[in-house]
């Protein structure tokens, strides 16, 4: 049977794209989405996917069809058709990329700014009153570029809660300005905007809730913020993703997404509890403690066994 | 001769293997210089590699210390693009360029060898801080931790990242020099061969921007020795302002490393595919978009760092764009081969293995300039995946391509093509198990630069910790191949692959002067297949065949 060339070109070209958008939709790559803004970016990075494998399959395609079909007979000494270029083709296949990274880029700034990016008290550098008050005094402030109270991150509208977040090696201290509560996991109810105010005390650290799909730098000198809402209860962990020395690995504690019912109940527990706790748990949290014994409180969320961890003294 | 209008023309003698170990002014023996001292360290750095990746078989940190294990990937990082990529670049181009053109030696011999000089001093540098505590905050070395980190084994990796980028610096003034100055009368820009075009670029690149990073280290260096506090924000200073400047040199660097070998590639492919090259114009203009671009998009490495929005969105916007003269070469390269007469040699194997992995790179570039999805994967495995496909599946595999290619007209000896397709076929299957599976480990939440990760992260990286024992593996082949090829290889032709670019149409390996005569330009580079009005059937390569034959 003789099949004319351009019917098997439009089968494989609708093959190749039911298989796109299939693989698109269907990869089970990301984690599970514990936000609004997950879901966007998730709905994004699905669209790359399927450009993205249809891409694949015609470049890799082409390939493996020239390695069949063009292979040279034994013993034939000639060249192929002394073809140099093509102009429409090339113009075609430079438009086609030029097209996907317009959509591409407008449709991430779309999302980008959905997820609070371009929120004017975010996107400036510098807020504007510091900047007047600076220049009143007369003071460089190029030269001075954390006097001023730098905002950076993402979605920085008004909070339902605000908790202060202190990154250090290798711990991060999440504490509560209204109740006092100073903790080592986070806690936050679910469906609120919660805002972090982040600080680091020594080096960079990254904050990262994979299951958020948001992460902020914390940069010692500059303070930071990230916004978001959860919509999804449960336990999802919070990683250091900037490295920041030897133990970069062990600085990882937990996001608890609560009822509102649970994080009141947690908020009372810790308000209230025996002042000798909280004392102890300040003490181990900040400074004068070893590398090691920071590791091993952080250690039972990486299923570490203790006596890995005893190994590991006996390197030093 | 047009080389005259050079005056610096030093003589040289017979060849004698001890050439190799000294201060020698011929670009072909330092090119070989350069291309075996790279070697060397492929091999340190790729040791390094499986011992991290080892490492990470498990989930706990128990082969190495955390310490340990920080040092050893910041070695590796340093060592691949230091002393392993950018020095191979270099390998090619002082080799082969004169031979391209025509000349009879590079611009500035002297400066030449200068330049290689820098290379073995600075990577002995390098492995010696494991004497005081190597250094431990990556091969981007941010401040503060890297002030705080081991103060000497730091400032080792200062001075000798500041000897590798001078040497990259000189190497840079000369491939320019010499490509604009010295090329045979008959050869104009558009008649160059296109390795040529894309060292053009890479020199402007490395001209542009190397001076960044080593302005960037000397003040990290005075920061760490001397107190002050450029970046250290204990005393003031912004450690974002470091990230600034690292990035101007380091995103551009990443084309170093990679333009030199898209050259290779426009060099390989026509040739084993019989067929002029798809677009030269194109090709070419397209090296100097992305030495352009590249100079516009460092600060997509900041996008979860101290960058205000609108900066991200003006930074996504020109990486993005990055994939148009990208994608340019990709379907040209496609295109050359597309009803050609393909000859499935290691050098093809190599440049078609390059083509199917550096896309798979190119694709997720794409998507991690994404501002939103790159917030999510930054610093984490999916990176790592993706870096790699570009480093390894891009620039290493054609440096295989080219290694292979050229072996012949270097050694004067043919490789073994057997064992040529076997370190192909384990290098590309070990490359696509080592990291494809990163991408997803990636997205499902590991970050990078850890010696200890979650139990949930296990499979996928003992599956990737068994491609790095197959690509460990596949260097026996390779390493068995070249020293047994010149110890009992047959004895080359001149133009073993009848090919039209006339570093072929001197003996192999080429006489101490290049050429006995000036060489004359019989045709295009990459004229095959186009015949002239009289003779339908002999073709324009076949003719040179047969001079050569004789
Ligand atoms: C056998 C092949 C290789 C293996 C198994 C390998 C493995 C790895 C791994 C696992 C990391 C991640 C370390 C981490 O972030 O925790 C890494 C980092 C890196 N690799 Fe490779 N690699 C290989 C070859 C290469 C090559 C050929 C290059 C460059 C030409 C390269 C350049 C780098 C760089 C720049 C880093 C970053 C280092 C840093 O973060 O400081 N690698 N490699
Ligand atoms: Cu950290
Ligand atoms: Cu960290």
């Amino acid at each position: 049977m003789n099949i004319p060339g351009n019917i098997i070109t439009l089968i494989a070209g609708i093959l190749l794209t039911l298989i796109s958008l299939w693989y698109g939709q269907n990869h089970g790559l990301m984690p599970v989405e514990a936000s609004q803004g997950a879901a966007e970016v998730d709905e994004l990075f699905n669209l790359m996917m399927t450009i993205a494998t249809g891409l694949f399959l015609i470049v890799e395609g082409v390939l493996v069809y020239c390695l069949i079909k063009f292979r040279r007979k034994k013993g034939d000494k000639t060249d192929g058709p002394g073809i140099e270029g093509n102009v429409p083709l090339e113009i075609v296949w430079t438009a086609i990329p030029t097209v996907i990274v317009f959509i591409l880029a407008l449709y991430s700034f779309e999302v980008y700014n959905n997820m609070g990016g371009l929120d004017p008290e975010t996107s400036r550098d510098f807020p504007q009153g510091e900047m007047q008050m600076a220049e009143n005094q007369g003071k460089m402030v190029a030269f001075n570029p954390h006097q001023g109270h730098l905002s950076l991150g993402i979605g920085n509208a008004k909070a339902d809660l605000e908790v202060d977040v202190n990154g250090i090696q290798y711990a991060w201290i999440f504490t509560y300005p209204d109740s006092g509560v100073v903790s080592g996991e986070l806690h936050v109810p679910v469906n609120k905007q919660v805002k972090l105010n982040m600080k680091a005390g020594d080096v960079i650290h990254a904050f990262w809730v994979p299951q958020l799909r948001l992460k902020q730098d914390v940069l010692p000198g500059r303070d930071s913020n990230l916004a978001f809402n959860s919509n999804r209860i449960g336990d999802y962990p919070i990683v250091c993703a900037e490295l920041c020395g030897a133990y970069h690995g062990g600085m990882k504690t937990v996001l608890h997404v609560e009822s509102e019912e649970d994080y009141q109940k947690w908020i009372q527990e810790n308000t209230f509890a025996n002042a000798q706790e909280k004392a102890d748990t300040m003490a181990l949290m900040t400074q004068p403690i070893t590398q090691e014994s920071r590791l091993e409180m952080h250690s039972h969320h990486l299923g570490v066994h203790p006596e890995i961890l005893a190994q590991l003294h006996d390197h030093d | 001769m047009s080389t005259t209008t050079v005056s610096e023309k030093p003589q040289h003698k017979e060849r004698k293997l001890i050439d190799y170990f000294t201060f020698n002014t011929d670009h072909k023996v330092i090119g070989i210089q350069y291309l075996v001292t790279s070697f060397l360290f492929y091999f340190i750095g790729g040791a390094f590699a499986e011992i991290v990746r080892t490492e990470l078989a498990t989930p706990d940190p128990d082969i190495v210390s955390p310490e340990l294990y920080n040092q050893l990937f910041t070695l590796h990082g340093t060592i691949m693009i230091f002393l392993w990529i950018v020095p191979a670049g270099a390998a090619f181009a002082n080799y082969l360029i004169p031979l391209m053109i025509g000349a009879e030696d590079m611009a500035f011999p002297r400066l030449n060898a200068i330049a290689f000089w820098l290379v073995p001093p600075g990577g002995v540098l390098l492995l010696s801080s494991f004497l005081v505590g190597a250094p431990q905050s990556g091969w981007t070395s941010y401040p503060p931790l890297s002030l705080m980190s081991g103060k000497w084994g730091e400032e080792i990796w200062i001075v000798s990242v500041l000897l590798l980028g001078t040497s990259s610096i000189l190497g840079g003034i000369n491939f320019a020099t010499t490509i604009l100055k010295m090329r045979i009368k008959d050869m104009d820009l558009h008649s160059m061969p296109l390795f040529c075009w894309a060292m053009l670029a890479t020199s402007a690149l490395i001209l542009l921007s190397t001076p960044v990073l080593a302005g960037a280290l000397i003040l990290l260096s005075f920061d760490l020795i001397a107190g002050t506090s450029f970046f250290n924000p204990t005393g003031g200073g912004d450690p974002v302002v470091y990230q600034h400047l690292f990035w101007f040199y380091s995103h551009p660097a990443v084309y170093i490393m990679i333009l030199p070998f898209f050259g290779v590639v426009s060099e390989v492919i026509p040739v084993h595919s019989r067929k002029p090259i798809f677009g030269y114009r194109a090709i070419a203009y397209s090296s100097l978009a992305i030495s352009f671009l590249g100079l516009i998009v460092w600060a997509h490495h900041m996008f979860t760092s101290g960058t205000p929005g609108w900066l991200r969105m003006f930074f996504m916007a020109t990486t993005m764009l990055i994939a148009v003269p990208t994608g340019i070469k990709i379907f040209s390269w496609c295109a050359t081969m597309w009803g050609g007469k393909i000859e499935l040699n290691s050098p093809m194997l190599f440049a078609m293995g390059f083509v199917s992995s550096f896309l798979i790179g190119g694709l997720t570039g794409v998507m991690v300039a994404s501002v939103p999805f790159d917030i999510h994967v930054h610093d984490t495995y999916f990176i790592v995946g993706h870096f790699h496909y570009v480093l390894f599946g891009g620039s290493a595999l054609a440096l295989f391509s080219g290694f292979y290619h050229w072996f012949p007209k270097m050694t004067g000896k043919n490789y073994n093509e057997g064992l040529g397709q076997l370190h192909f076929i384990l290098t590309f299957i070990g490359l696509n198990i080592t990291f494809m599976p990163m991408h997803q480990l990636g997205l499902m939440g590991m970050n990078r630069r850890i010696a200890l990760y979650d139990v949930e992260f296990q499979p996928l990286n003992l599956l990737s910790t068994a491609g790095a024992y197959i690509m460990a593996v596949s260097t026996i082949p390779f390493i068995i191949n070249v020293i047994w090829s010149l110890a009992k290889g047959t004895q080359a032709e001149r133009n073993p692959w009848r090919a039209l670019t006339i570093e072929w149409q001197t003996a192999s390996p080429p006489i101490i002067e290049n050429f006995e005569e000036e060489p004359i330009l019989w045709s295009g580079p990459y004229d095959y297949g186009i015949d002239d009005e009289e003779e339908e059937e002999e073709s324009v390569s076949d003719m040179l065949a047969d001079v050569s034959a004789k």
